[in-house]
């Protein structure tokens, strides 16, 4: 039976972490990051990955991992989520899901043991049933085009590129390759634009193959993302609980009133569900040895409904979290700003919900209305 | 000593249906598996089980039902195993336990409860029936409603106020009352969707020994609180598979019916789909933090998922149908023991289902309890305290 609970590794894991978040990633420092335009938190990044092995988690023994799994990751994820981190490790995790699709075992030894910084060259917001990217090959082994909005690109690291039919390895460090940051919704997760123009790069896999480690990376990434969301809900929930009990209006504290409790209430009972569908996500990936498992039809529609659930119930958290902080929670010097882009952007991070019941329809067999009655039903509501 | 494992649970079934037909008469089955301690496993020896861990149960039904074995029937009696047989077990004496358990278990004697009035429902600490103490019994008087199953029961779980002077939270006590005795009168009470589940009961003058008192006088509030949460677990409690509730007659409605759908009906079946199955995900979540000792407040949530769903989907239901959505079955009036839901018309679901935010604490006093005891917010001033 799939289990949805947390086992004693796993709550070890969120011990460690949460205790390094707390002592080096509170939010007052994000915020100062964030001001100062800087901010990924490299000393951050190092540190976590030197004392918890995060990157190891979801590779396996014999490519030099940990050999933990998905379900570790979201573990980690919650915590990343719960703190609003800035530290590209989705972006890590999705990358490595697809180094393991193509079996690339020395990239895997190489991410594992933190030697190299990998990301996707994908759009954050692309959905793993989404067309191919714009990005093309020649001549020869190089690769020419534009990339827009790619989160977890670390300056120097090495990116994954799909383009034309494969999946390409390209160096960060190339001077083909222009990297121009955006100013994002969500400035703790920063994205680039990536430009290349003949880049030199190296093949990782070609076709089919090529194909399926671009779709396991982004319906890992979908899938783990819930985890996150949890982690955002979780902590906008807290403080707003923390919050209305100990603010007085009217003589009495806030979260005496109905009005205030009952949306509490129905907040946690959808964090509550979050957080099984959250669960389950990561624990389907977590079953598939290999990475083109992942595309299998269950942990797709687990990712699926993941994202249909997750993403709504976390923007809900900090919009809750503004609101019932009054005044307090529309300032910029209230953490709250924080989570709701956060929150927000997730909800758009490989797709939104409303893509992901699109993906579900064709899952589950609830397929759209016939349009114009001629149609083939082709799924039209793509 | 028996071995509380999984095989150690399978052993003891396979050797008590060595020694006892299934085929054979059914109470005489269902009393020895009581006796055997194979009814409820967490239950102590001598009380139907066991003592062991609470997750097995499904060990030893799954192995009953695979040998053919007759089962006790429990939508018979759903308040009785769900409810008053908790209470039972945690608060009633060894003697009362003995009369009453097994017979409870087996389905020979069914059980309601008496705990609303008409003018105390959510606030139901209000109560106003009366006890009143008469040589080694008590005289009760009042008037309950809302009673599932009173016209099949033999016994009742009883909240009555025995004394008035006290703050009303301290003044009630907990009995158990024979619903064959002299001035019990059962009404049915015909709900929206034409049938009768539920009664008024009238007591008028009702005889209960005091050996039938559950608990010390007095104390009926904290004891009927281990029956209500009882209640919102055994009314959210269920494990099912996917699509295995309400929204499976509503996919199976749209894979079927191509000339019903809309684009804007589409989006919203979806919406529900993946509102069922993330409440689905949570009620199984739910029952693994049961089992593995760790049981948590999450069954409220349940309960409200699950009666925000049902109303949800069956409306969505009828909608969908169209012109078909017009046309009800029967308003015939029925004496049901459970609701039909998966079985009758979608517009049977849409009116039944409005009963499930009421029924068993409204959705409203949930969030409020769900606000005070999960989240630990401030309760509200209150003028009857």
């Amino acid at each position: 039976m799939t289990d949805l609970l947390y086992d004693a590794d796993e709550e070890a894991l969120r011990d460690s972490v949460r205790a390094l978040l707390a002592a080096h990633a509170p939010w007052q420092r994000t915020l100062a990051a964030v001001d100062a335009g800087e901010p990924y938190d490299g000393a951050l990044w190092r540190r976590l990955v030197d004392q918890t092995g995060v990157t190891g988690l979801a590779v396996p023994v014999e490519h030099g991992g940990a050999g933990a799994g998905f379900r570790e990751v979201a573990v980690v994820l919650e915590e990343l989520g719960r703190a609003v981190a800035p530290v590209p490790f989705l972006g890590t995790v999705v990358a490595t899901t697809a180094l393991l699709a193509c079996g690339e075992s020395t990239l895997l030894r190489q991410v594992a043991a933190a030697e190299r910084d990998v990301a996707l060259a994908v759009g954050l917001a692309t959905a793993p049933d989404a067309a191919p990217g714009p990005v093309t090959v020649g001549p020869g082994p190089t690769l020419s085009g534009r990339v827009l909005g790619v989160a977890d690109t670390v300056p120097h690291g090495l990116l994954l590129v799909p383009a034309g039919d494969g999946l390409y390895a390209v160096d960060g460090t190339e001077a083909a390759v222009r990297r121009a940051p955006v100013v994002s919704l969500d400035a703790t997760r920063p994205l680039v634009d990536l430009e290349f123009t003949a880049a030199p790069a190296h093949p990782l896999a070609l076709g089919p193959t090529a194909a399926t480690a671009v779709t396991a990376a982004l319906t890992a990434g979908a899938a783990l993302l819930a985890s996150e969301q949890v982690g955002v809900a979780q902590w906008c929930l807290d403080t707003t609980v923390d919050y209305v009990r100990q603010r007085h209006q009217f003589g009495r504290p806030v979260g005496s009133f109905q009005a205030v409790k009952h949306r509490l209430a129905d907040l946690w009972v959808e964090l509550t569900e979050a957080r099984a569908v959250a669960r389950y996500a990561a624990d389907q990936l977590g079953t598939a040895p290999a990475g083109e498992r992942v595309v299998g039809s269950e942990p797709a529609l687990a990712a699926a409904l993941a994202q249909a659930y997750c993403g709504p119930v976390a923007v809900r958290a900090a919009e809750v979290c503004v609101q019932l902080h009054g005044g307090l929670g529309f300032t910029w010097e209230h953490p709250a700003h924080l989570y709701l882009k956060r929150a927000k952007s997730t909800a758009i991070a490989f797709g939104t919900a409303d893509r992901h019941r699109e993906a579900l329809a064709r899952l589950v067999d609830l397929p759209a209305p016939h349009v114009g009655g001629a149609a083939a039903d082709d799924g039209a509501g793509r | 000593m028996s071995d509380h494992t999984v095989d150690g649970l399978r052993g003891l079934v396979a050797a008590f249906l060595r020694t006892h037909d299934p085929s054979g008469d059914r109470t005489n089955f269902l009393r020895a598996r009581f006796d055997a301690g194979l009814a409820w496993v967490h239950h102590p020896p001598g009380r139907g089980g066991l003592g062991a861990p609470p997750h097995l149960q499904a060990v030893v039904d799954d192995a009953f039902a695979d040998a053919g074995a007759p089962d006790n029937q429990p939508r018979r009696n759903s308040i009785g195993l769900g409810m008053a047989a908790p209470t039972l077990l945690r608060h009633a004496d060894e003697a009362q336990c003995r009369r009453w358990l097994r017979p409870l278990w087996t389905g020979e004697e069914v059980w309601c409860q008496l705990f609303s009035e008409p003018d105390a429902g959510s606030d139901l600490a209000s109560l106003r029936t009366r006890a009143v103490p008469d040589g080694d019994d008590w005289l009760v008087d009042g008037q309950k409603v809302w009673t599932s199953l009173a016209h099949e029961a033999r016994w009742a779980i009883l909240l009555a106020r025995t004394d008035p002077a006290a703050p009303k939270h301290h003044g009630l006590t907990y009995f158990v009352c024979d619903m064959t005795a002299p001035g019990v009168r059962v009404r049915p009470l015909r709900q929206a969707t034409g049938e009768a589940e539920f009664n008024e009961v009238f007591l008028t003058g009702v005889r209960i020994p005091d050996t039938h008192r559950i608990g010390e006088i007095g104390h009926g509030w904290q004891i009927a609180r281990t029956t209500l949460m009882n209640e919102r677990v055994a009314i959210g409690g269920r494990p099912l598979p996917r699509e295995g509730g309400m929204v499976g007659v509503l996919a199976r409605l749209w894979r079927e019916r191509p000339d019903l759908r809309t684009g804007g009906l589409h989006e919203e079946v979806l919406r529900a789909w993946v509102c069922a199955e993330a409440a689905r995900l949570a009620a199984l979540r739910l029952r693994q933090l049961i089992a593995a000792g760790q049981p948590g407040p999450e069954g409220s949530a349940v309960k409200l998922s699950f009666a925000e769903l049902s109303q949800r989907i069956s409306g969505l239901e009828v909608e969908l149908r169209g012109a078909e959505g017009l046309r009800h079955d029967d308003w015939t009036m029925r004496r049901p023991v459970a609701p039909d839901l998966l079985g009758r018309t979608a517009t049977y679901r849409y009116l039944r289902a409005r009963g499930n935010s009421i029924e068993g604490g409204t959705s409203e006093i949930l969030r409020t309890i769900i606000a005070e005891r999960v989240l630990g917010l401030p309760v509200e001033p209150r003028v009857d305290r």
